[in-house]
């Protein structure tokens, strides 16, 4: 899960699970497994897809499909959230357990960790209680090798009697094995191997699966159903029965059968959790028999240990923490500084040679400005302000996600979190949200407790995204820094900044405890995190993948959006009414409130129009100035000072800005993606009031104080 | 036999075998889901800058858990093992 278009764009709307088969041949396949296996890693290699992938374990938060063609035909692949096992407790989980029990899949690939290949079995053994078409590819067997540890697979393939296949997923060739072994145990199903419970269980099992006989289960195995309805969960009898068709214990001869097992394992004391510790013991105790079977491991790498003794140290970790944050804005600030001049004076003098077209050509004035003076000058203030820092930012951030360092960052930041009553894994959608607050709070997902869950939506739009990033740069540098090309300049900017993502961060926990202590009050709940092992990132993936899906996409989308607000600006700094422009009078009206939060008529008008998107805030602000007849031209950081200090900035504007554009209403695609989330009106207003609200008020205080002593 | 502690006692570094669980419901399925099981092998590998979570090395890979959760899980020490 991350900053993809599945994850931002308007696809991103959960359509249900329609399978896109392109030929009624095409099997469909599931991959399954546990999380941070290296699952989305393998999709994307056979689908040649760009599903998101990071080092860190909960990205995959929805279904994503994609098509792989091997030549003998199509096969449908569905990539299905990671997941311990199939007892599934938190939404994500339940989406995997769902496809694989209901979503008839035509066989499943089980990929596993090779590091950790006991734990992996256990999900195996239960997905071949649901289905013998299974493969069971063990990945990322070059990393295992690296510690240590070789896995016998012809041994395991005999054990379970499925197919089992070796893979390196980051080297497409290792998975060439994987379709034809599909393609096989749809064709010719074996006996796989079935976790026996002991005699007490199977009696129970036996009478239950008895009960079925001529009944239509559809595609669900007896043994499993038995199982199932032994434990009785609720919420997994009502699937069963929707997917059913019938209401399974209106038939009393089931209901005795059931009841009559039920006592008989009472009786053998294992009834409630003692039936599921017997249940989920015996399948793990199979998973360690079988990798005391295949798995060879000699001394255990402390690699990873060492690395996280510096990382997540008592003392170390907030200080590095702070410094690599300072160290991504500060190549992002600097790096981004002269890519923006350019890219300004080419826009420039494109406009000029544009203006002359446009001039001999006989365009009428209206088209010639609404053109020009509109949509092209703020497309070209959008491109050149905000194209460098995203372009520079994404691929750092990537970086740091692929290294697996997120992880890491949720797991310093718990103890804070759980102080507010909110879960650690916060900090991961946090995290996201810096990219993206839409893809944030989508994010959000991984978390598993409900309340707390709706704790990180409902912040999630404290931490600026990398569309308010590049303004908040400019901001700092004119007023607080100085335009200069210096080291010193430059580390200031980046510490100004810092200080500002801070401010974000502490606003964050500051409303997840108000929210904690009023509208979502409860205890923390619990929290397990796996730390996955450092990986060496792949560096021409990550500038490709930053580059094409996040940095030109969001792009994108900011200019489809900054295109009609630069008509509407036109149209309106060209109407007159009474004498006086349509913008004039609409910045006039709200010039009392923005006076009032330390701003002007205009910067409000300016955040009101970028409700599509934050990155044509300051666009839009500069147009709207130039349109008022003061400066003609926009060009690079210096110049947009000028037209700032000519329309009556200070440094309180600035301050007021910058907090006003850290706590503002949300744009458009996250307040929709609230909505989508939690699936409620009050929760989706909340999250755009909260900000606002506060962003509002620390406005006005700034402001009033101000006042008073200046 | 060993006496019998809880996971969140256990020193940095300290090799210990589950001998149960106390907890119940969904966190007992997310602890067995984690390889949590009777005579599984913990080793504490570490611990947060705040002192919770802690970080255990279970079946290869390290999760991290809070001592309020790690409270539920009954070890034995003096565990001698590689």
């Amino acid at each position: 899960m991350g900053l993809t278009r599945r994850a931002v764009g308007a696809g991103a709307l959960d359509t249900g699970l329609a399978l896109r088969r392109r030929d009624e041949n095409d099997l469909v396949i599931a991959l399954a497994g546990n999380p941070n296996v290296g699952k989305s890693t393998v999709f994307n290699a056979l689908t040649g897809m760009h599903q998101h992938t990071g080092n860190w374990p909960g990205k995959t938060v929805a279904t994503a499909q994609g098509y792989h063609n091997d030549g003998e035909g199509g096969l449908l692949l569905v990539d299905i959230p990671g997941t311990y096992s199939l007892l599934a407790h938190s939404a994500e989980e339940e989406v995997a357990r769902n496809f694989i029990c209901f979503g008839e899949p035509d066989a499943v690939a089980v990929v596993c960790d090779a590091a950790c290949l006991v734990r992996n079995l256990n999900l195996v053994l239960q997905v071949l209680e649901i289905t013998p078409r299974v493969v069971v590819c063990v990945n990322l067997l070059d990393e295992a090798k690296r510690r240590g540890i070789r896995v016998d697979l012809v041994a395991l393939s005999h054990a379970l009697g499925v197919p089992v296949i070796g893979t390196v997923a980051r080297k497409k060739k290792s998975l060439s094995a994987l379709p034809r072994a599909l393609r096989a145990v749809v064709e010719r199903t074996r006996k796989p191997l079935c976790v026996q419970y002991g005699t007490v269980l199977e009696t129970a099992i036996a009478r239950v699966c008895d009960a079925f006989s001529g009944k239509e289960l559809r595609r669900l195995p007896p043994r499993w159903l038995a199982l199932r309805l032994l434990e009785a969960d609720p919420r997994l009898l009502a699937e069963i029965e929707a997917y059913v068709g019938a209401e399974l214990l209106a038939d009393p001869a089931l209901v005795q059968a059931l009841d009559a097992s039920r006592t008989a394992l009472a009786a053998a004391g294992l009834a409630g959790d003692a039936l599921r510790d017997h249940i989920v013991c015996a399948i793990n105790e199979k998973a360690a028999e079988l990798g005391a079977l295949a798995v060879r491991a000699e001394s255990p790498d402390r690699g990873m240990e060492r690395a996280d003794r510096w990382l997540t140290g008592r003392r170390s970790a907030y200080p590095f923490m702070l410094l690599l944050l300072a160290l991504v804005f500060w190549l992002t600030v600097v790096g981004a500084n002269y890519p923006s001049q350019w890219l300004s004076y080419a826009f420039n003098m494109l406009g000029a040679r544009l203006d002359v077209w446009f001039s001999a050509l006989g365009m009428p004035a209206f088209l010639h400005g609404i053109l020009l003076d509109g949509i092209y000058r703020v497309l070209a203030a959008v491109v050149s302000v905000m194209l460098p820092p995203m372009a520079i930012f994404f691929p750092l951030f990537t970086f740091l996600e692929d290294v697996g360092y997120l992880p890491r960052i949720a797991y310093n930041l718990d103890r804070p979190f759980c102080r507010c009553h909110a879960c650690g894994k916060q900090a991961l959608t946090m995290c996201m949200g810096f990219g993206c607050n839409a893809a944030g709070v989508v994010g959000c997902r991984i978390i598993d407790s409900p309340r707390e869950r709706l704790l990180a939506i409902l912040t999630n739009a404290f931490v600026p995204c990398n569309g308010r990033f590049p303004t908040l740069i400019v901001v700092l540098t004119l007023f607080f820094v100085g335009v200069g090309t210096g080291l010193v300049s430059s580390l200031l900017a980046a510490l100004l900044l810092l200080a500002v993502i801070l401010l974000g961060v502490v606003a964050t926990f500051g409303a997840t405890r108000l929210l904690a202590a009023t509208v979502l009050r409860g205890a923390p709940s619990s929290f397990t995190l796996e730390l996955p092992p450092y990986r060496r990132p792949q560096v021409g993936k990550i500038l490709v993948r930053s580059v094409f899906d996040r940095t030109l996409f969001v792009l994108g989308r900011a200019a489809a959006v900054a295109a009609p607000a630069g008509a509407i600006i036109w149209l309106l700094a060209n109407t007159a009414v009474g004498g006086e422009s349509l913008l004039l009078h609409v910045s006039g009206a709200l010039d009392p409130i923005g006076r009032f939060l330390g701003l002007d008529g205009v910067i409000l008008l300016g955040f009101v129009l970028g409700f599509p998107a934050n990155e044509i805030v300051l666009p839009i602000i500069l147009m709207t100035y130039a349109a008022g007849g003061t400066l003609p031209v926009l060009g690079g950081t210096a110049e947009i000072g000028s037209v700032l200090l000519a329309n009556g900035w200070t440094p309180l504007t600035a301050v007021c800005f910058i907090l006003f554009s850290l706590m503002h209403w949300p744009c458009s695609t996250t307040v929709l993606t609230v909505h989508r989330e939690t699936r409620s009106l009050r929760w989706t207003v909340l999250a755009v009031f909260l900000p606002t609200l506060l962003g509002v008020l620390s406005c006005a205080c700034v402001a009033c104080v101000a006042r008073l002593f200046f | 036999m060993n006496e019998i502690w809880n996971l969140s006692d256990i020193e940095i570094g300290e090799p210990c075998r589950v001998r149960g669980l106390s907890a119940s419901g969904a966190m007992r399925r997310r602890l067995l889901d984690i390889g949590l099981v009777q005579g599984a092998e913990v080793v504490c590998v570490g611990r947060s800058p705040g002192g919770d979570p802690r970080a255990y090395r279970i079946c290869g890979a390290v999760i991290a858990i809070r001592a309020q959760d790690a409270r539920d899980v009954r070890v034995e020490r003096g565990v001698r093992w590689v």
